[in-house]
Parts: C-alpha cells; sequence; structure tokens
C-alpha cells in the first residue's frame, strides 16, 4: 500500500533521512521505533507533504506522492496526526474534529462527514462529552483522542502517527494503543512511529528500527521484541519501567 | 450554515434602527459626510479584519488597496467617461489583481515579516500615486470625480449617500458574518491558531490565506470607490502609510476577530478627531493617550471588553442574588 524506495531528506545541508526503503501492506500496522532524532518524523512529513525537497520515491496505492501539497495527499487517503497533537486549543472540539474533514466538506460529501463524526464520537464517547468545549482545556490523553479523531475525520486509509504516546501515563498508553489495534480491526492501514518502543511492538504486526535516518533492524514485532539488540537499545529503559518502578 | 437565531438578529436589528434613525434625524451635510466616512472606514476595518483577526495576517499596507480602488475608478469615470457604476467592479477587479500578485510571495511570510512586506506595498502604491503625475495627478491629487447618480441622471445627495455607504455596510457585514461562521472561517481560524497545524491536518493554508488576502482588498476598493465619488477629490495622502496603521489600529481598538468590534473601531477613530479638534495642538496626544488607555485597560479590544464587563456584573449580581453562598 505504502512503499518508500531509497528516500533522502535534507534540512539545508543536514541528511536528516539517508535513503530509508520501507513499506507497509494493506491492513497491516507496522511500527517505527528509534532515539530522539533518528529522522522519524522526518519521514512521516515526507510522506504528508509537508516536507519539500525530499530525494527517492514513495508511493502509495501504487501512485507516486512526489510534487504533492498536504490537502491533495489527505484527499488520497493519507492522514497525520502529527507530533505533540497540535490540535487547535482555542477552537471546540467539535471545530477541531471538523477541521479534520476540511477536504470531504469541500467536497460535498457531507453525510459521510456525518457518519464519520458519529464514528469518531462513538471511539472517544469523551470527545462527544466535551464537544463544545475549547479543545485547550481537554486533559492529554484526552487531546492525543482529539489529535486522533480529527485525523480519522478524514477517512484516511492509512493512518500515520507520531508518538502518539508521548507525555502519557501507562494506563492512557494502552487506551491509545488499543484504539488503534480496533481500528486495524476495521481494516485501516497504520503506521505508527514511537519510542515507546515495547507497547509499539506489542500491538503492531512488523517494525523498522531507525539510528540516524536510517533502518539497522526490520522484522515482525515479536522477533525485534525478542532481538538482543533492540532489548538493550530500547526496550530496557522503557517509559513503562519508569512508572512502574523497575528502572 | 448559519441559522438566522433570534439571538443573531438582534444585534443586526439594532445596528438598522441606529443607522436608520440617524439618517432620518440628522440634517447636516457635514454630519452626513462624518457619518458615511464612518461607514467607509468601518468597511476597510471590517476587510481588515478577516485578513487580521480571522486568518491572523497582519498588513500594514491596507490603504494601498484603498486607494487602488478609488483612483482606477477615478480614472475610468473623471477621464474616460465610463459610468461609476461601471467603473467600480473595475477597480474592484484591479485591486483583487494586485492583491494577487503581491500576496503570493508576501504571504509565504509571517509575523514581522509579513508586516514589513505588506509595509513595502502600502509604500510603493503611495510613491506611484504621487509621481506617476500624468495619470494620477501627483501629490496636488485628482480633481473632478463625479459624483454617483442613480438611472443614470439624479445624483445622490448627502443623505442618499449615507444610506448608500451604510446599505454595503450591512452587506459586509452579513456576507463575513457568513464567511466567519462558515467551514473557510473555521480554517482561517485553524491559521491563526497555528499554520502548522493546519498543514498538517491538510488545509490548503497557502491558497485560503491568498483567498482571503484577495476578498479583503477587494472589500477595500470598494471603500475607496465610495470615498473617491462622495468626496469628488483624492490625493495620496488620503491613502498613505498613516492611513494603514490607523486601519490596523481600529481594527485592534474595536476588537480583532469581531465583526461588530470592527464598526466599534472604526467610528471612535473616525469621531475622536472631530470631537478632539478642541485640543488644538495638543489633539494627536490626546488621541494617543485614549488608544493606549483602551490598550492598557482593554487589551482585548473594546467590544471583547465590554462583554467581559458586562458578564462580571451580571454573574456579581447573581451572587447578591442568591444570599445564600
Ligand atoms: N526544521 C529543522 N531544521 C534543521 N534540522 C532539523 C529540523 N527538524 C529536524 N531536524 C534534524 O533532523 C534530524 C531528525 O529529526 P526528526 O524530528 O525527524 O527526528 P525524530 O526521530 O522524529 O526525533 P524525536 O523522536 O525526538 O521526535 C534531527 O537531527 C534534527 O535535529
Ligand atoms: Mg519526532
Amino acid at each position: 500500500m505504502l512503499r518508500i524506495r531509497n528516500l533522502k531528506c535534507f534540512y539545508g545541508r543536514i541528511q536528516a533521512v539517508k535513503g530509508v526503503s520501507l513499506s507497509v501492506e494493506a491492513g497491516e500496522m507496522v511500527t517505527l521505533i528509534g532515539a530522539n532524532g533518528s529522522g522519524k518524523s522526518t519521514l512521516l512529513q515526507s510522506i504528508c507533504g509537508l516536507m519539500n525537497g525530499w530525494q527517492g520515491d514513495i508511493r502509495f496505492e501504487d501512485r507516486s506522492l512526489k510534487g504533492l501539497d498536504p490537502p491533495r495527499i489527505v484527499r488520497r487517503g493519507i492522514s497525520l496526526v502529527p507530533e505533540g497533537r497540535q490540535i487547535f486549543p482555542p477552537l471546540s472540539v467539535r471545530d477541531n474534529l471538523d477541521l479534520g474533514a476540511y477536504t470531504l466538506h469541500r467536497q460535498g460529501r457531507k453525510q459521510e462527514v456525518r457518519e464519520t463524526l458519529e464514528r469518531v464520537l462513538t471511539l472517544f464517547p469523551v470527545l462527544r462529552e466535551r464537544a463544545r468545549q475549547a479543545a485547550g482545556t481537554l486533559s492529554g490523553g484526552e487531546q492525543q483522542m482529539l489529535a486522533i479523531g480529527r485525523a480519522l475525520m478524514a477517512r484516511p486509509r492509512l493512518l500515520l502517527l507520531d508518538e502518539p504516546s508521548m507525555g502519557l501515563a501507562p494506563k492512557l498508553v494502552s487506551r491509545i494503543l488499543g484504539t488503534l489495534v480496533t481500528l486495524r480491526e476495521e481494516g485501516l492501514t497504520i503506521l505508527l512511529v514511537e519510542q515507546n518502543a515495547r507497547a509499539a511492538l506489542q500491538v503492531a504486526d512488523r517494525g523498522y528500527v531507525f539510528e540516524t535516518g536510517q533502518v539497522v533492524l526490520q522484522g515482525s514485532a515479536g522477533e525485534l521484541l525478542e532481538d538482543e539488540d533492540v532489548k538493550r537499545a530500547y526496550l530496557g529503559r522503557d517509559y513503562g519501567d519508569f512508572y512502574d518502578g523497575k528502572a | 450554515m448559519v441559522r438566522p437565531s433570534l439571538h443573531n438578529l438582534v444585534p443586526y436589528a439594532f445596528f438598522v434602527v441606529l443607522v436608520g434613525s440617524a439618517g432620518l434625524w440628522v440634517d447636516n451635510p457635514y454630519y452626513f459626510q462624518i457619518l458615511s466616512m464612518i461607514g467607509i472606514h468601518a468597511l476597510l476595518a471590517l476587510a481588515l479584519n478577516l485578513l487580521m483577526g480571522y486568518a491572523g495576517q497582519i498588513s500594514l499596507g491596507h490603504a494601498a488597496f484603498y486607494g487602488i480602488g478609488a483612483y482606477a475608478s477615478a480614472l475610468l469615470s473623471a477621464r474616460y467617461g465610463l459610468s461609476p457604476w461601471l467603473a467600480l467592479p473595475c477597480a474592484m477587479l484591479a485591486a483583487g489583481l494586485v492583491a494577487l500578485v503581491v500576496g503570493y510571495p508576501t504571504l509565504k511570510l509571517s509575523g514581522y515579516y509579513l508586516g514589513m512586506g505588506t509595509l513595502g506595498i502600502g509604500m510603493i502604491v503611495f510613491i506611484v500615486f504621487r509621481e506617476w503625475s500624468s495619470v494620477t495627478g501627483g501629490a496636488s491629487g485628482f480633481v473632478g470625480i463625479p459624483p454617483l447618480g442613480l438611472g443614470g441622471r439624479a445624483l445622490l445627495d448627502v443623505r442618499s449617500y449615507y444610506f448608500l455607504v451604510w446599505a454595503v455596510v450591512l452587506l459586509a457585514l452579513c456576507g463575513s458574518q457568513r464567511l466567519i461562521r462558515s467551514r473557510v472561517g473555521r480554517a482561517l481560524r485553524s491559521i491563526h491558531d497555528s499554520e502548522a497545524a493546519a498543514r498538517a491536518v491538510g488545509i490548503p493554508t497557502s491558497r485560503l490565506k491568498l483567498q482571503v488576502f484577495v476578498l479583503s482588498a477587494v472589500m477595500s476598493a470598494v471603500a475607496g470607490f465610495l470615498y473617491a465619488h462622495m468626496v469628488g477629490f483624492i490625493s495620496p495622502d488620503t491613502f498613505s502609510f498613516i492611513v494603514s496603521v490607523k486601519l490596523v489600529t481600529m481594527v485592534v481598538i474595536g476588537g480583532m476577530a469581531s465583526i461588530w468590534g470592527a464598526l466599534l473601531g472604526a467610528a471612535l477613530l473616525t469621531l475622536l478627531p472631530e470631537v478632539l479638534h478642541a485640543f488644538a495642538e495638543f489633539e494627536m496626544v490626546v488621541y494617543g493617550l485614549i488608544l493606549m488607555t483602551v490598550m492598557i485597560f482593554l487589551p482585548q479590544g473594546l467590544t471583547r471588553g465590554i462583554l467581559d464587563i458586562y458578564a462580571l456584573r451580571r454573574r456579581q449580581s447573581e451572587r447578591a442574588a442568591r444570599p445564600a453562598d
């Protein structure tokens, strides 16, 4: 469904992604794990058209995404849940969700917007309760649900998430990741970027390990969870361990 | 989209009654001129408010579009004998095209840089008005702009002109409100809040910013048209940098992101100099002091400030009515 070949991204002279190839098949949940600054967000931004001037090849459903702007990529069926949520704090929860459906509204697909809104509000009932409240007044976990809900409002076939567990307590992390499992079961394809490697590998089918802009390891989630290098580098001192008091 | 509820209609009813009764009651050409001027400024403030208050894009050169509207209409009607009513769409088109051409590169800027960029546009257009004397009449101005008539003959008297101006303001008010409450208005507010986030969601931010900039310029051109044919004479000074700054002040004083605030700001800043004539050479000092006071005590602008005070009073009286607490 998504096929990236030899992707290179630059910030001026700094190369943040150094020839990455990866793929996501329809119906899969794939996770991308790696340390800070390894280029995970940069990769997601290239897929969404938020990075200009990347080299290589990104194909979605066998069509190149080169040169497309973010609105067109959303229309192709890819939505991003950005790093740090990036909701619109002064706007109401409902407005935030409606903004996610901007392209659908534009095409006059009102019925679909209504259905999708209903689906999102069923998925996250707390958003229904808070619909008229300013999004900035939500708790961190609720804001993350809103960010995911907003992305779903565009009715994507591929959902990209950039560290949705960031800053959340373990209970909320499992709640969020649990939702992703549900979505995947409903047929959504997911590419999940995470630093919380253990949690991500527990829900994903496959994983890629990123290091300084390159894929250093890939495999099924089970394999990666057992891999000695991964264990040492990413699973040893996990957020979960901090919270559980094991670290 | 917008269901006309009673709550929404009250301010409009108030507006219509106020404008209507003032129009019937006033009987002095000088007052009519001032009231019409308030309307023209209100139109400009509404235009700028869409750009600044809602989309969050500052323009320090909006007098340029006001001027383009005025000069284009003046030229076409006075020099080429076109009916002003046909000159109007041409003037709107001219301002819209200029906005499109300069807005495309300028709106890639943000914050201070956008301020500087639009400032530059204002300056350039001002210099063109002043230096291109063969066309614009240069610094001494452009004279002999025909007044407006209806049906080709009857010229509008000051009272009818006043009603014309305020009818246009009413139209702009309704239009702005509709736009703001629509899907597009919501997207504009999201750009104001965080352009990066809006882009990430797939909102066509560049295109929307350009569209609202062009719309704002076209509305300003209508104000220029109304001004030129009301006064019959225009000169570059009417469209200078100072005027651009005054327009920004109207929006800020009235309250950003509030259409009624734009109206209030325009009224205040148009009336203030008239009232302050009494202070003679201290006029500008008092003017500045008043603006400073408003900004210090009501930093959100007059509309928000007044609404907040009102809400506070009501809460207080509610508390007073419940002695048990
Ligand atoms: N706007 C920018 N300008 C210059 N360099 C940047 C910019 N954004 C990111 N970088 C650099 O690119 C590299 C990759 O950054 P990126 O944000 O993709 O990493 P990441 O894997 O998402 O990290 P994290 O886990 O902290 O979010 C980093 O070295 C970073 O410093
Ligand atoms: Mg990142």
